[in-house]
């Protein structure tokens, strides 16, 4: 069993624009509205870089400076492990257009923008930092797998943890394959030991299964849970904005289950 | 931030394929003779690249599980085709009877999974009734083209139920997969995993590589003044990794070290400095000091740019006569499955008492000060550093030694 604790939540998705912003609705004091998602304007990116950045390096930027909002001044020293169950869509959809025709021809920066860790290369120039960074992808069961990676990494290295779970929404003609229609990003910063900050305990353990995707509690939140593999997050995230104790059974490809357990952290 | 010495991970069997050969026996035999698998590229019926690649024979015509079919795409093929060498299989049964199948991890390095299979549909997107581009029926997304495709195929194929990713960082994926393993053993998620990468060529990296203008027209000539780039090639390696303190058996890694550049997408930082970081850890983590390290197995891909980097950052840390060389001329740069591949070269190494020479390399780039070797050389090779980097800035380095060092 392994706990860590949550010191930061991000969060960019539509409807959900920033922590802050979004736990009414997570605590069900607001009703969810979902509305268009700006296009997010990294500003931890210089002008080059952030001409460059796609859409899905863009979400998880939203996420991720939401994460560290305020204490910019720690993000360099932050290990970082970054999910995405499916890479960028629309690069990969550029690609093999650009593929179909004669001079076969794609750009420098559409490719070294399709490999699944351009989030992670973009966020360590953004933030400075040299500290370990992994690119996971699992699929359907990506929160599962990067919990499993931050929390390991977090307790081998006795270092904070910056979680980004992210996926943007998929473009024609792959959407048939993979019906993804919202994009969705959340950031968790997780310590290995508990700060004045900490806003709840998170203890990670695996069992033999069988498990279901949790449903959030708040029933509109349902389409964006289900509907986006990062999303899948939001049931936990909305007790970590309630303060409340809650019990998750996350699936994982196997058929056993990540058991993750939130408490809220006491506070003075 | 800790990163004192580890315990060791065991590594207690392991298998490789490249074009070099199918299986470790023939990988070795090529690779101690100096012959080397790369060869003027006409794959997928491509006329316009003129290029040199590494690429395996016999991939269609595999015979690939029925009950599997929708995991069917070229990545997969070699997955189940270098998952079938060197009694792989019997050992990681051996494995999940010994620890429970819940209990053994499956962490697959890639760059592009089975993207070829994408490239082929889109040859054939048609419009639908409404109008709509459609995709041919049979193209199944989730098992060839997603990053996780192959992580999943292999995790099937050996029917094992614990904790299984893909790890995608490029270039330095498939040596990567070793610090996640050891880290989600040391904290208790599993009690040994298979590791591993699985890369094939595809149009993706042939031609996105050639828009950097990193694709050598000639072959590639790691760390050679003349050189122009890189050749590219395809793997499938893999490794079972348990608890060094659980059995005497197996080879042993003793350090990992990971780091992130901070400086460009597909440019490493002009000193080096993420490779010196990752470098560095690893040895830290491995206890050792920066002498006793007998061979350095480079990144080396042939790129200008990479090779001098490199070499000036081991010659930061290392004594100037450690012997380096890249085995890149030997398989190509097999990308996501790099890690894999020269960890496994880097383990004969050890074995063999045996370091190889960098193919096709006439005379070294005078910048370029490390001691490459240019012929291979015979000597005790007790401990081995094998270096991983790519695009995005991400650095892996592993530090690999026998059972009894």
């Amino acid at each position: 069993m392994n706990s860590v604790y949550v010191e930061s939540v991000g969060l960019f998705a539509p409807g959900l624009n920033g922590w802050a912003n979004s736990t009414p609705v997570l605590r069900g004091e607001a009703a969810y509205v979902e509305d268009e998602l700006p296009r997010y304007r990294p500003t931890l990116l210089s002008g080059n870089e952030r001409r460059r950045a796609t859409d899905s390096v863009r979400i998880a930027f939203g996420a991720g400076e939401d994460a560290v909002h305020g204490r910019l001044d720690e993000a360099a020293r932050l290990a970082s492990v970054f999910v995405s169950s499916g890479g960028d869509y629309r690069i990969h959809d550029q690609i093999c257009r650009g593929l179909l025709k004669p001079e076969k021809h794609i750009s420098p920066t559409l490719f070294h923008n399709s490999v699944h860790n351009a989030p992670a290369g973009y966020w360590s120039i953004a933030t400075g930092s040299a500290a370990p960074s992994v690119s996971l992808c699992a699929y359907d069961y990506s929160v599962a797998a990067g919990l499993l990676e931050a929390t390991s990494l977090a307790f081998a290295d006795r270092c904070d943890v910056l979680l980004v779970l992210s996926d943007s929404d998929v473009s024609e003609p792959l959407v048939e394959k993979r019906p993804v229609t919202r994009p969705f990003a959340a950031a968790l910063w997780l310590a290995p030991q508990q700060s004045d900050r900490a806003l709840a305990r998170l203890t990670v353990s695996l069992s033999d299964g069988p498990a279901r995707q949790p449903d959030p509690q708040v029933a509109s939140l349902g389409t964006l849970c289900h509907g986006n593999p990062a999303a899948r997050v939001l049931p936990l995230l909305e007790v970590i904005a309630r303060s409340e104790p809650g019990s998750f059974n996350f699936p994982l490809a196997s058929g056993g289950a990540m058991h993750v357990h939130a408490a809220p952290v006491d506070r003075d | 931030m800790t990163s004192g010495p580890i315990n060791p991970l065991a590594i207690t069997d392991y298998t490789l394929t490249t074009a070099l050969g199918v299986g470790l026996e023939r990988n070795w035999s090529q690779l101690s003779a100096g012959k080397g698998g790369l060869r003027p590229c006409t794959f997928a019926g491509i006329d316009d690249l003129e290029t040199w690649v590494g690429e395996i024979d016999g991939l269609d015509a595999l015979d690939f599980p029925r009950e599997q079919q929708s995991y069917d795409c070229r990545n997969n093929r070699l997955a189940l085709l270098g998952l079938g060498q060197d009694g792989f299989t019997g050992a990681v049964s051996a494995a999940a009877a010994r620890y429970g199948a819940e209990r053994v991890a499956v962490f697959i390095g890639t760059s592009t999974s089975g993207i070829h299979e994408t490239e082929l549909a889109y040859r054939s997107l048609a419009p639908d009734n409404s109008g709509l581009e459609r995709l041919p029926a049979d193209y199944c997304y989730e098992g060839s083209h997603n990053t996780y495709s192959v992580a999943e195929f292999v995790r099937r194929t050996l029917g094992l139920r614990g904790p299984c990713s893909a790890v995608s960082t490029a270039c330095s994926s498939s040596a990567k997969v070793f610090a996640c393993a050891h880290r989600a053993i040391a904290a208790g998620f599993c009690d040994a995993a298979v590791v591993g990468g699985v890369d094939t060529l595809c149009l993706t990296t042939l031609y996105g590589f050639h828009s950097l203008q990193l694709v050598a027209s000639d072959i590639c000539r790691p760390s050679d003044s003349g050189r122009e780039g890189l050749s590219i090639g395809e793997a499938a390696g893999f490794a079972l990794v348990e608890r060094g303190d659980a059995t005497p058996r197996g080879m042993r890694l003793l350090g990992y070290g990971e780091s992130s550049d901070a400086f460009h997408m597909s440019s490493p930082h002009p000193e080096g400095d993420g490779a010196v970081i990752a470098m560095k850890t690893a040895l830290e983590r491995s206890g050792l000091s920066f002498g006793s390290i007998d061979y350095i197995n480079l990144h080396g891909t042939g790129t200008r740019g990479n090779d001098t980097v490199e070499a000036a950052a081991v010659c930061r840390i290392f004594p100037a006569d450690t012997p380096c060389s890249s085995t890149k001329g030997f398989t190509g740069h097999t990308l996501g499955a790099a890690g894999i591949v020269e960890a496994v070269f880097a383990l004969q190494c050890i074995e063999h008492d045996f370091m190889p020479e960098t193919l096709n390399t006439r005379r070294v780039d005078p910048d370029i000060r490390a001691c490459v070797l240019l012929q291979s050389r015979s000597g005790a090779v007790s401990r081995v550093l094998s270096n991983s980097f790519g695009f995005g800035g991400s650095n892996c380095s592993l530090v690999l030694s026998g059972s009894d060092a």
